[in-house]
């Protein structure tokens, strides 16, 4: 992996603790297996053959959220499924993360209307939002590579976990892409 | 048929609360990666045998129907996409046909021929997702990662075609929404050509696994009698022995003029819906080739209605005639209005058949859309199949009705 050559004949290497423990934390994050609507389809077709998104340590999707680290709400977000989405999310364990996948996770997309939560962060902290209705595959593992850099930042007993910094990303088409 | 009562999960639950039955009552899902999406299912369970199931729908109630109602007729197509998810060319169609039977409106040849094709393609792509994901529900992990490889290459002529991967929106009243690009049929001509072999290898993986056979054989047995009674369409009525097909039945768009049959089952079991659906596969794949070879016969150019009152004129038109610049204001801004009236019109979706009702009031937006939605009537017949079976064929059974909760629950 090279870290022969770069540790030599030393046999030691030298880091900090927050390096390790967040390199550790984005080379092996767990998804929950919880797909929503359409943009569901298309995560699955991340986790399949042609994208293969186990090339970045996430091809064990967790069907509990007690295990699970990142919550990927995909799709739209019904009234009547809201606070199912609350509690799946308040069983996780700490350290997670949220990624919007999708127009209407992220802001109810083309369904203003009575039945649809306009915006899961509505009713959760979101870390990375990803637009496309539905995203391509590649836009979802771009939104997960961003949420990736974001955990590399994170301190080690510092704060708790908090969602201050949010990360937008825009399809790559559009040229659209703001990281804030 | 023994009388079908649904009950409601408050009635199932409190015989239990109260103490009055040994039964345990168990909640599966919204949240359950075998449910296909957010279906809830109350199951009554006398150890692991399943005495009722109660499905909860309406998690993914979208109001689709109702958001309808304020757009013109033009733009609700991009909703009809978000339906069923899996088929969003079968939902244009349905809606575009009623839509286009108000209006009495042509529609060119090749736009005809173009929509057979796409829409068998289309019901190739959802049969590969029900069949990798049913696959997956019982343990057999590879026939996913195949069957995705195929779908992506049906996701790539849709991108082709319209510019989106899955909600292509690519119908539209009176025709299609662009002429098919010029690289379109050796693209689908690569595909069919080793799509066939590709059936082979899933059939090599499934068909006479004895693993498979013994979680599909015999289970979730439903008669033809009970699958009419209950309203089932699709391969779950077909997997019984009746061949109920709307391509054949009230064929629309030109389907009589294709060559192809109709697969049936016997039993009616899990087993006979996963071989219908294998050779509706092959039979999807012959209707493209013959849609294939008369496309290339056609000129190109002729992919929309004349009928500028309905389709909005093609770009290079609206630099030059100021009657075409009109047209297409008065489209995009006002709409078309169709007559007074109402128009149904069904198709054969991969699900089954999917109906559109609309009531036109004379206005540029519909009165009234109303789905008959495949999906969630074959839902209903879960607890009739399931009941006495074990809590394990439970998950068998949602994958083969194939149930997409995103049409259940509109």
């Amino acid at each position: 992996m090279g870290l022969e050559e770069k540790a030599g004949n030393l046999g030691f290497v030298t880091t900090t603790l927050e390096t390790v423990v967040n390199w550790g934390r984005t080379n092996a994050m767990w998804p929950l297996t919880f797909g929503l609507a359409c943009c569901a389809i298309e995560m699955m077709g991340a986790q399949a053959s042609n994208y293969d998104l186990s090339r970045f340590g996430m091809e064990i999707n967790r069907p509990s959220p007690r295990q699970a680290d990142l919550l990927i709400v995909s799709g739209r977000l019904s009234r009547k499924m809201a606070p199912v989405v609350r509690r799946l999310y308040d069983q996780m364990s700490d350290p997670k993360w949220v990624i919007a996948m999708g127009d209407c996770a992220s802001c109810g997309g083309v369904f203003n209307n009575y039945a649809i939560v306009q915006g899961v962060d509505e009713i959760i902290p979101v870390d990375v939002y990803v637009a496309g209705c539905p995203p391509r595959p590649e836009a979802l593992i771009d939104g997960i590579m961003r949420l990736h850099a974001k955990v590399m930042q994170e301190k080690i007993g510092g704060k708790p976990h908090t969602h201050d910094e949010q990360i937008v990303v825009e399809q790559k088409d559009t040229g659209l892409i703001q990281v804030t | 048929m023994s009388t079908l009562t649904i009950p409601s999960p408050h009635e199932l639950i409190a015989p239990a609360q109260r103490g009055e039955r040994e039964s345990m009552v168990l909640n599966m899902g919204p949240h359950h990666p075998s449910t296909h999406g957010v279906l809830r299912l109350v199951v009554d369970l006398d150890g692991e045998t399943v005495v009722d199931v109660a499905p909860d729908v309406g998690f993914l109630h979208t109001g689709i129907e109702k958001t309808m109602e304020s757009k013109t007729y033009q733009k609700a197509v991009v909703l009809t996409d978000r339906m069923d998810y899996l088929a969003p060319l079968s939902n244009n169609l349905s809606y575009v046909l009623a839509v286009e039977k108000l209006l009495e409106c042509e529609v060119p040849e090749r736009a005809q021929t173009a929509r057979v094709l796409l829409t068998e393609l289309t019901r190739i792509g959802s049969h590969l997702v029900w069949l990798g994901t049913h696959a997956l529900d019982l343990a057999a992990m590879s026939v996913f990662l195949y069957a995705f490889r195929e779908r992506e290459q049906i996701l790539d002529i849709f991108e082709l075609v319209s510019g989106a991967r899955m909600m292509t929106s690519y119908f539209r009243v009176g025709g299609l929404a662009y002429d098919l690009p010029a690289d379109f049929i050796p693209t689908v001509q690569v595909f069919l050509d080793t799509f066939g072999q590709r059936i082979d290898e899933y059939e090599d993986l499934l068909t006479n696994n004895p693993l498979w056979l013994e979680r599909t054989v015999g289970v979730g047995t439903i008669t033809a009698a009970d699958a009419i009674a209950l309203g089932l369409t699709g391969a779950n009525l077909r997997a019984t022995g009746v061949p109920y097909d709307m391509r054949k039945m009230v064929p629309y768009i030109g389907y009589e003029t294709y060559d192809f049959d109709v697969p049936v089952g016997k039993n009616g079991d899990i087993y006979d819906r996963y071989l219908v659906r294998i050779a509706e596969l092959r039979q999807s794949r012959k209707i493209a080739y013959q849609a294939l070879e008369r496309l290339q016969q056609m000129p190109s150019g002729d992919y929309v209605t004349r009928d500028r009152k309905i389709a909005p004129p093609p770009k290079h038109e609206i630099t030059h005639s100021m009657e075409s610049l009109i047209h297409h204001f008065k489209l995009w801004t006002e709409g078309f209005k169709p007559p007074v009236g109402d128009a149904y019109s069904a198709v054969e979706s991969p699900r089954g058949i999917h109906g559109t009702y609309i009531v036109s009031d004379g206005s540029p937006k519909p009165y009234r859309v109303h789905f008959r939605a495949p999906s969630f009537i074959n839902l209903q017949a879960l607890p009739h199949m399931a009941r006495g079976r074990y809590l394990a064929d439970l998950v068998a059974l949602i994958a083969s009705i194939d149930p997409v909760l995103g049409e259940v629950d509109r």
